[in-house]
């Protein structure tokens, strides 16, 4: 009985409806389980958002919601960059504010007062679980068969590589922007196999909410160019490739250039220009082909190839003659670097020193990726077999976005969908063969043997397939296995490596309780309650948004590194003499210095270990003042402890890092727990700077700058005399003030 | 539709040596006059074999090509200060231009394969067999309008927006 009521639900056209019913189902709890398996951090922590970038993108979030579209468009920010400022409205990717203040309005009018802060923090998830759904209709362009889609859907929710940039709390642009990725490339296929304007121009939109979300945009902006170029050569021009094609370029280079940060690049930067050679030479085809309607004769295949070869040449010697003459703007650094490695180590040391963009090692793709990545190359080559317009783009991609992948970490993030996608056509193919396949008849079978011995041995085409139930439950336990490892291994890498808001610390106490270390909050709150509003505060570029976001004070640098000088003349003050470096602080009216110092706790993401970029970066423009060899010992090693470098001993940041540790320790004991060095016995000696605040595990140190003496006196020379004054009174309170008065 | 015409012209004259042989048997190479008539046949063809719409929509193309082209010649010549206005002005003619050539392809398509009788087809000819679009693979007349009206309503959108 049981049985027969499921061949109903599932034979027919009941069949069919539930079949619909439960793939909208399975949809569904694959989006509630990419949502769910992002809110580790939540749980853990606190409805935080993490990291550094995201902290600006909040607070521009906070300032788009307070004071409206119009103003935030205009929005000069004086806060940042003392005593530059930014014109922020003008040099950010809008979309991902611009989405998070439109959701709280929306939620605002519908009367759920939701603070923006939450919205903020689970914006990534709830994208991610949408993206999920993509790359279900992405995935379903590709296959005809059903279970590809929901695969590919499955796989995109939990793995790893994707989940590094959207747990909860991570608002970032890559937390939509990877919705938007695959939304429009799922698009796109939709317009070549349709070949209808409607398609192209939802391409184009999309391509344009991308464009302002994300700089990736100009991955889709190469892609889908090289995508149709591919298909020129193959001999697959057709009508519908054009329309699309230039439907999506026309459209989406005006949407692109709405977006004031990208402005007239579109036609200016080399990296855009093989969109508009494309554009051109589909132009041309198209032409060509209108022609050869009217020319009979063979031999127009060779007049057409001859044409595109001579237009080819012109545009590539017209776009090498206008970048050298400078119309068209030469790559940009970041895009050498993707070709050179070495680039951007020799040449520009501020892209080098973003661990992001440093080349990814290859345990990195298991970890993030773990079987999917095995199953990729399979994936490919059954687009191969394929090998339509869309299996074509399949392979592009793959090629294009594991070169980069390999360069660049964060790049990762580009080559998941693509591997979700080949991936699950691998197992979908084979979960199809060993599950679907039915043993053939064996009365047909009989007879097809009885036609075939009358024709040749050789000629007989035996009967191939997997019929044996031995066969298939092997093949598919274990392909079970795999998938149930993958899960266990995205939950395991999710809750250990991705969900840790790096804000707040956390670690086990021996009795395997969780102790939490909120340094860095605990001092952003100090500059917040005992500074006037307007202290500047200098630290190195990497807490420049923080101290925007959290401490709400203007700062000299932050993670928008568009001012390399000015992040140099910061280096440079970090990493010179305190005489050097007083004057750089008293000109760009620095009230505060915070440096961050792991020693104590074993934090190794410290200034300290940051350090030998601060003076990279600064000997880039100040070759002269400043060496990186004057930093290492004699042997070329970077040491901090009695062997350190006299210019290490005397540089602010080493001053700064180690001012009175000793005094946590027992004389000449003081131990350095990131480098596992034993320090100098006595404490380094600060002039111009006073201590301030320094936080419960010492992991933030906060200085205050000190004025101009008043008696007009150096520093080292009044500290000098108050010092000697107070060897001969101790009972005197310290402080050059209560001095003055007797 | 001169700009057509003109355009035409130039790429049969520029590899003049191939389509010569092809069009009339002679194999020996052909002066401008060849080239020239060679230009002439297609036109001939081009005007007897082409419905009236799709004609209209031709001579839509050729005045644009003339737009973007009065455009870019100002621009070259009388420098581009206000950029955003050139730009969207030329953007706008480029892209009506591409969007009108993707609509004559959708629905010459088929008026290209019923060529053996090149009646000019009305808007009442339209009507009768936009039945036997629908049933076909392709897009239909109206939707393939349609699709036009929003990618057009979408360019200018853009294009008023980015003009300052």
């Amino acid at each position: 009985m049981a049985e027969s009521s499921i061949d109903v639900l599932l034979k027919g056209s009941s069949g069919r409806t539930t079949r619909g019913l439960l793939r909208i189902i399975i949809l569904l709890t694959i989006a509630a389980a990419a949502v769910a398996s992002r809110l580790f951090s939540v749980i853990r922590f606190e409805s935080i958002i993490h990291e550094f970038d995201p902290w600006f993108n909040f607070r521009a979030t906070k300032y788009l919601v307070e004071n409206g579209f119009y103003s935030f468009w205009d929005w000069f920010d004086d806060r940042t960059w003392h005593p530059l400022g930014r014109v922020t409205g003008g040099t950010l990717y809008p979309g991902l504010m611009v989405t998070s203040g439109v959701i709280y309005h929306i939620l605002r009018f519908l009367t759920i007062p939701v603070d923006i802060r939450n919205i903020c923090v689970l914006l990534a998830p709830a994208f991610s679980g949408l993206t999920a759904l993509a790359m279900y209709l992405l995935t379903c362009e590709m296959s005809s068969s059903p279970s590809a889609g929901l695969l590919a859907a499955a796989f995109m929710g939990i793995t790893p590589g994707y989940i590094s940039r959207s747990v909860a709390g991570s608002y970032d642009n890559e937390a939509i922007a990877i919705f938007l990725l695959v939304f429009t490339f799922f698009l796109w296929i939709k317009a070549v196999k349709n070949g209808s304007i409607m398609w192209g121009a939802l391409t184009a939109l999309f391509y344009g909410y991308m464009v302002s979300a994300w700089g990736g945009y100009v991955f889709i902006t190469n892609l889908i160019p090289l995508h149709v170029f591919v298909l020129i050569c193959m001999g697959r021009y057709s009508t519908r490739v054009y329309i699309s094609y230039t439907t999506w370029y026309a459209l989406g280079t005006l949407g692109s250039m709405q977006i004031p940060f990208v402005g007239f690049l579109p036609i200016r930067n080399s990296d855009h220009m093989s969109a508009l050679g494309v554009f051109g030479l589909i132009q041309l085809v198209a032409f060509a082909e209108f022609i050869r309607g009217y020319l009979p004769g063979k031999q127009f295949q060779k007049l057409l190839t001859s044409m595109v070869l001579l237009v080819f040449g012109l545009g590539f010697g017209g776009l090498v003659l206008l970048s050298i003459s400078g119309v068209i703007a030469p790559w940009s650094g970041r895009f050498y670097s993707l070709w050179d490695t070495g680039y951007a180590k020799i040449h520009i040391p501020i892209i080098a020193s973003v661990s992001e963009h440093q080349p990814t090692a290859w345990p990195a793709f298991f970890f993030d990726l773990n079987f999917l990545i095995w199953l990729f190359p399979a994936g490919v080559f059954i687009c191969f077999q394929k090998l339509k317009d869309e299996h074509v783009f399949v392979i592009i991609y793959a090629v294009l976005s594991s070169y980069f992948a390999g360069v660049m970490v964060r790049l990762m993030l580009t080559l998941t969908p693509i591997v979700c996608v080949a991936a699950a056509l691998a197992l979908s193919a084979i979960l199809d063969n060993f599950l679907v396949l039915s043993k053939p008849d064996p009365e047909a079978v009989a007879k097809a043997s009885a036609e075939d011995s009358k024709s040749f041995r050789s000629s007989r085409s035996p009967i191939v397939g997997i019929y044996s139930y031995f066969s298939k439950t092997v093949v598919t336990c274990s392909m079970s296995l795999y998938l149930l490892m993958f899960v266990a291994h995205c939950t395991w890498v999710t809750s250990n490596a991705y969900s840790s808001p790096s804000v707040v610390l956390a670690s086990k106490m021996p009795d395997g309780s969780q102790f939490i270390i909120d340094d860095y909050r605990e001092a952003y709150y100090w500059l917040r309650q005992n500074t006037p509003d307007n202290a500047k505060i200098m630290s190195w570029w990497d807490y420049g948004y923080q101290i925007g976001g959290m401490a709400d004070r203007p700062t000299l640098v932050d993670n928008n590194t568009w001012n390399n000088t000015h992040i140099a003349t910061v280096g440079k003050a970090m990493s010179s003499r305190e005489e050097v470096s007083y004057p750089i602080l008293r000109q760009h009216d620095v009230d505060y210095v915070l440096v961050v110092f792991g020693g104590l706790l074993g934090y190794s993401g410290d200034d300290l270990n940051k350090f030998l970029w601060m003076v990279r970066i600064a000997e880039g423009i100040w070759p002269d003042e400043i060496s990186e060899r004057d930093y290492f010992t004699a042997r070329g090693e970077y040491r901090v402890d009695e062997e350190a470098t006299p210019t290490m001993k005397n540089s602010l940041m080493y001053k700064m890092s180690y001012y009175n540790y000793n005094s946590l320790f027992p004389a000449g004991q003081a131990v350095d727990r990131v480098r596992g060095v034993k320090l100098p016995a006595e404490s380094p000696q600060l002039n111009t700077l006073e201590e301030a605040f320094t936080s419960e595990n010492w992991i933030i140190r906060i200085y205050k700058v000190k004025d101009l003496d008043n008696l007009g006196r150096d520093h080292s020379n009044a500290v000098a005399f108050d010092k000697g004054l107070k060897r001969k009174r101790a009972t005197k309170k310290k402080g050059p003030r209560v001095l003055r008065t007797e | 539709m001169p700009a057509k015409r003109h355009a035409a012209s130039t790429t049969s004259a520029s590899t003049a040596s191939t389509p010569a042989t092809l069009s009339s048997g002679p194999a020996t190479l052909k002066t401008n006059a060849s080239a020239a008539q060679i230009a002439q046949h297609v036109w001939q063809q081009y005007l007897t074999t082409t419905p009236q719409r799709t004609m209209l929509l031709d001579a839509f193309m050729a005045f644009l090509v003339l737009i973007g082209g009065l455009q870019f010649l100002y621009c070259v010549l009388a420098g581009n200060y206000p950029f955003n206005a050139f730009l969207s002005g030329f953007c706008a003619a480029v892209g009506q231009f591409v969007l009108t050539a993707s609509l004559r392809m959708q629905t010459s398509d088929d008026s290209r394969a019923v060529t053996s009788k090149p009646s000019s087809k009305g808007k009442n000819a339209r009507f009768a067999d936009e039945d036997v679009e629908e049933e076909g693979p392709g897009i239909s007349h109206e939707r393939a309008f349609a699709d036009y009206i929003f990618g057009s309503l979408i360019l200018h959108f853009f294009c008023i927006n980015f003009i300052n």
